[in-house]
């Protein structure tokens, strides 16, 4: 099938929801309705069953030994890197680094990048949208280095102010660092564009993909951007694994974030010479199982086609924002005009935990409090938001569901 | 049990009408709650005449188990000695811990409305906060948390 006869047909998502086992899970006697995905995801069986695989027929160590179960691990380990650079078009598979999930390339860049790198007085932009894992690491480096965090502002809707982002730039910038999709908002910001502009200025970008690589199309070239970082367990895939891409000129001249085994050509004493990329950051034993998982849920949302997911998650989050703008009472927390598959609410007199809790009493399940995005929190003066979560396997009977989940809430503390 | 079973009336209406809302302006003692987990965060402020709880206010921004749980508390604490609601605050957490038999002897009254809570484990810290709170603000300590 062309990639546009796949885009022509829709998804079947009654057939898709038979491949993965917990989505027929009770909940009290109710049927599991799962919008909690920006969380984490759930997985097929086709994903657990090549987890099984390499527990029970391809596990060993990689790139130690010469007996075959070694070489058959380290062979599978690399072609899950190859699956990771063609899912984000990587130019080289050497760029994509595997990490324990998107916290870990964070810090791995904050630390082999911005240690190295940045001085006293110098600037990194954040924006208000980011996640604490893409704040706290660059506060410690920042701290010890002495520099500056400066933070790109959003309007009412939850949308970047990129004309203020242009004018935080000066002399003393050295890093970006911004999230592609905001988890406690949805919003899709303009990074293409912003990293343009930090180019003109010459300074190097990471993207925050976490909440993006499930629900859009990434490509890390046509994007321009110097670091790209996500987690297997929010793409149908493990946890403990994720990816850090990253521009091979970069990484080659960053600093190990790790030391170890694995990392090194040679040590002695006196002096060690670091592997080349992308050993020098994978120290020690990785999540070699993970790993090559992941490679299986890559493989399977590339099956479904990325394009397909969007036209659905799109589907279900236009559907589930109109229904809940006809309730009284609701407010929509985050209205970009580009939005993915995030729905955080407020309800007028109802606190998001007992929200949580009662929707819990119908099966449904979501996320409420304040998602590690307290500078979001506290823009929308609000102490913590609940908020639904769509994957491509979610349904519009599910959101009538979580719709009348919510009358019921509100109906009990009118 | 769900959670609905918890939402008594008598919850939903100290939720929406909390009682003793509101600092003290002369208050003698004073504690700041937070579970940064859900985000509940309140304040409370005692007047304490030698041993006795004379007066006890309290504001914030909590979920309807904290709030009126604290709501009840300040009801049920006023007037009190500071032993007497040292004992009940050991007595709920003792209760919303499962520890406590409700059908046995204690001072809790209709604050039982709260025992089913010991079985919603993401819960229990919403309804002990408050209790928390007290203890510290009696302890002379300015924050009580729930981690
Ligand atoms: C936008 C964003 N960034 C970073 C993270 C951290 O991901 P992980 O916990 O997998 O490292 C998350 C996940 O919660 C996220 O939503």
């Amino acid at each position: 099938m062309s990639a546009r006869d796949k885009l022509a047909t829709p998804l079947d998502v009654g057939a898709l929801r038979r491949d993965f086992p917990i989505l027929s899970l009770k909940i009290k006697d109710k049927p599991l309705i799962f919008l909690d995905n920006a969380a984490s995801s759930q997985m097929p069986q086709a994903v657990i069953d090549r987890w099984v695989k390499y527990r029970s027929a391809q596990h060993a160590n990689i790139h130690r030994a010469v007996h075959y179960l070694s070489e058959t691990a380290t062979a599978e380990y690399e072609k899950a890197r190859l699956k990771v650079q063609a899912f984000i078009n990587a130019k080289e598979s050497r760029e994509c680094i595997f990490t324990s999930g998107t916290t870990d390339g964070i810090n791995l860049v904050a630390q082999g990048y911005g240690r190295k790198f940045f001085k006293a007085g110098d600037e990194i932009i954040l924006t208000t949208l980011e996640h604490h894992s893409n704040i706290v690491p660059w506060q410690m480096v920042a701290d010890e280095r002495g520099a500056k965090i400066r933070v790109v502002p959003i309007n009412d809707r939850g949308e970047l102010l990129v004309e203020d982002y242009r004018k935080l730039f000066n002399a003393n910038t050295k890093f970006v660092a911004m999230t592609h999709v905001s988890n406690a908002l949805g919003t899709i910001t303009p990074v293409r564009e912003m990293i343009a502009i930090a180019h003109e200025h010459g300074v190097p970008v990471l993207v925050d993909g976490a909440q993006a690589a499930p629900h859009l199309k990434v490509d890390v070239q046509d994007l321009d951007c110097d670091f790209y970082a996500f987690s297997g367990h929010k793409l149908c895939g493990p946890t403990g694994i994720g990816v850090l891409y990253g521009k091979a000129a970069l990484l080659e001249k960053m600093q190990p974030f790790k030391g170890g085994g694995d990392m090194i050509l040679s040590v002695t004493f006196e002096k060690t010479t670091y592997a080349p990329i992308p050993a020098k950051f994978e120290a020690g034993t990785p999540p070699i199982g993970e790993a090559i998982t992941l490679g299986a849920a890559i493989d399977y949302l590339t099956a479904i086609g990325i394009d397909r997911v969007v036209a659905h998650e799109t589907d279900l989050l236009d559907y589930a924002t109109d229904q809940l703008n006809r309730m009284p009472g609701v407010r929509l927390i985050g209205t970009a005009e580009k939005k993915a598959a995030v729905l955080s609410f407020a309800l007028d007199g109802v606190h998001p935990h007992d929200v949580g809790s009662l929707l819990n009493d119908d099966g449904v399940a979501i996320r409420t409090g304040h998602h590690c995005a307290q500078p979001v929190m506290q823009r929308f003066k609000v102490p913590a938001t609940s908020r639904a979560s769509f994957a491509f396997y979610n349904t519009m009977d599910e959101v009538d569901a979580l719709v009348a989940s919510i009358g019921r809430v509100q109906k009990l503390f009118a | 049990m769900d959670s609905r079973q918890l939402y008594q009336e008598m919850i939903l209406e100290h939720n929406k009408k909390p009682r003793n809302w509101g600092m003290l302006g002369d208050a003698t003692h004073k504690a700041e709650g937070l579970n940064p987990l859900c985000g509940d965060h309140i304040h409370l402020s005692l007047k304490l005449n030698g041993d006795q709880v004379e007066a006890v206010g309290f504001e914030g921004e909590a979920c309807a188990i904290c709030k009126a749980s604290a709501s009840m508390m300040t009801v049920a604490v006023k007037g009190k000695s500071k032993a007497d609601a040292e004992q009940m605050v050991q007595e709920f957490r003792d209760m919303t811990t499962g520890k406590l038999d409700t059908a046995g002897p204690h001072h809790l009254g209709r604050l039982t409305v709260f025992s089913g809570v010991s079985e919603l484990p993401t819960r229990v810290k919403c309804a002990i906060l408050p209790w928390h709170t007290l203890h510290a603000a009696f302890a002379g300590s300015d924050t009580a948390s729930t981690e």
